[in-house]
């Protein structure tokens, strides 16, 4: 079964990573690499990507015509996805794990963010029969 | 070199063999996991020369050549490693007797491989992927795409289900007579879950290469042919056919499911169903009556209906009394509730599904819910039918089925 794992910026302020000293951006990064090429050994990786930053997000809706209208940029603090994991694995209970190694990500000082993430299971695109 | 597609006999034989030339490098070499990478490189091998060549006379023998070269190139230098490491001598020709080229253990080779790849140290997906692999002589790629997965990630699952063929240091034999009937079971179990994630994913008409419904009837065809007197081996492949019978006309042309009621039965595939109805027939004469067997019995009676209203319901809650009485699982239950409301009316089938309340297996199972609906439409309670077919499509984790079962509330509703 599949479960998306979305990653929530922190809840104060964006996901600042930028301003961090160069020693805790480098443990956060080692930790996603690692956890990562974990769950591809492992074979449950599906897909992860990175957002970019949450204050780079616009919010479109159609206008009449159906052209884009164009809501943002969002320079304040709002609760926007960084980030997501698509794993395939065998129970929920080992979506919920990852997600739990996830949120523990190594923030300032090394000490663990625990951001929350979301984790949602991923419908089958397939008829599910039994015969 | 001119790139070339092999021809679909030659695809064909490339997968009987596959298990073959396998069964026989094992046997030579011992290293189950470097055997089945050297098998594979064989096989690219021969997709690649065969259709500039021509298939060679022997083609078996060829295949084995192949392989044994490439598994003769990766021991060398795993010793020249170890030489190196160890200092330690390993004469690489003196390993183990030379593969028999010809050897009438053909056919046995495939079965110890299927009990190999199903053996319980493995769990039933690495078993799923790994028999497709050895046995089917399916390529990572197409065992990814039947699984919606990355290639990296299905190499990975493959890997590590070899991994643990050789933890469990299971060696290449045939296991004994008790062994076997055990073994048989999990290999059955493993073409069952095959089949069915196939069955599910064949939409449309462009059925692919990797089509595994049509690759579990395939492997149930041949452990049939090996195990001729198992009822239950008989009964599966049988259930199988008489299921996959019905896949034209089970869904629509927007790819929205087709209840079985709703069917066009003139889409259905006669001959399998002949083949399957023949078969099952022969098999329940003979006695010593499986689960296997039973379902196949029911999708036969189902299928030898022309019409939906000439379905034998009587005999089919019979047959699910009986699958009740043998085996612990609560969707039999629930089918068995369905038959019974369709020969005593739908109050009987209500009564019937209170049982699974209880039941911590179907605890919020959506099919609990879909089944209440369809039986309160039949009994006339709209608004009841309306909320259980809400509910189901609420839980359900499968796109399709979501919007079946939303579409029969909007019909009620509307």
């Amino acid at each position: 079964m599949k479960y998306i794992l979305m990653m929530n910026t922190p809840e104060r302020g964006p996901y600042s990573i930028f301003n961090w000293p160069k020693r805790d951006f480098e443990a956060h990064i080692a930790y996603w690499n690692s956890l990562n090429k974990e769950l591809e050994r492992l074979g449950e990786l599906v897909a992860v990507e990175g957002l970019t930053s949450p204050d780079q997000a616009k919010l479109i809706r159609a206008g009449k015509d159906g052209t884009p209208v164009t809501d943002g940029v969002f320079p304040e603090s709002k609760e926007f996805l960084a980030g997501y994991w698509i794993v395939d694995v065998e129970s929920p209970e080992r979506a919920y794990e990852i997600a739990a190694r996830a949120s523990a990500a190594p923030g300032p000082g090394g000490t663990a963010l625990n951001m929350a993430i979301e984790v949602r299971q991923v419908m089958a695109r397939r008829p599910d029969e039994t015969p | 070199m001119t790139p070339g597609f092999l021809d679909t006999r030659s695809e064909l034989l490339l997968r009987e063999l596959a298990p073959q030339v396998l069964g026989a490098v094992v046997r030579r070499f011992s290293d189950f996991a470097a055997a089945e990478d050297a098998v594979q490189e064989a096989l690219i091998a021969a997709s690649l020369r065969w259709p500039r060549d021509g298939v060679p006379d022997y083609p078996r023998a060829w295949l084995i050549q192949v392989a044994s070269r490439r598994m003769l190139d990766y021991l060398r230098s795993e010793t020249a490693r170890r030489l190196r490491e160890t200092a330690a001598a390993m004469e690489v020709e003196n390993l183990a007797p030379a593969a028999d080229l010809e050897s009438t253990t053909q056919q046995d080779d495939t079965v110890v491989l299927l009990f190999m790849c199903c053996h319980p140290a493995l769990t039933p997906p690495s078993a799923i992927v790994l028999t497709l692999r050895a046995v089917g002589g399916l390529t990572t790629a197409e065992i990814a795409n039947a699984f919606l997965v990355p290639e990296s990630t299905m190499a990975q699952r493959i890997s590590r289900a070899k991994q643990s063929i050789k933890a469990s240091g299971a060696p290449f034999r045939m296991p004994d007579a008790t062994e076997r009937t055990a073994r048989l079971v999990s290999v059955l179990h493993v073409l069952y879950l095959i089949f069915n994630e196939g069955y599910s994913s064949s939409i449309g008409p462009d059925l692919q290469r990797s089509d595994l419904a049509n690759e579990a009837i395939r492997l149930a065809r041949a452990v049939h042919q090996l195990f001729p007197d198992d009822c239950e081996v008989a009964g599966l492949l049988a259930l199988m056919l008489l299921t996959d019978a019905r896949r034209l006309a089970r869904v629509g042309q927007e790819g929205e499911l087709v209840p079985l009621d709703k069917q066009d039965r003139t889409l259905w595939n006669e001959k399998a169903i002949s083949e399957g109805v023949a078969l099952i027939s022969q098999t329940l004469s003979r006695g010593s009556v499986g689960s296997y067997q039973l379902q196949a019995a029911i999708a036969a009676i189902h299928d030898e209906a022309d019409r939906v209203e000439d379905t034998d319901w009587h005999q089919i809650m019979a047959l699910y009394s009986l699958l009740k009485r043998i085996s612990d699982n609560p969707m039999v239950t629930l089918n068995h509730a369905v038959a019974a409301a369709m020969v005593h009316g739908p109050a009987t089938g209500l009564k019937l599904l209170e049982a699974l309340d209880a039941d911590a297996r179907m605890a919020g199972h959506y099919r609990l819910d879909a089944v209440r609906a369809h039986l309160f439409e039949m009994a006339g309670d709209h608004l009841s039918a309306i909320a259980h077919y809400r509910a189901a499509a609420h839980r359900t984790t499968n796109i399709p089925e979501r919007d079946y079962l939303t579409m029969q509330a909007a019909r009620l509703a509307s």
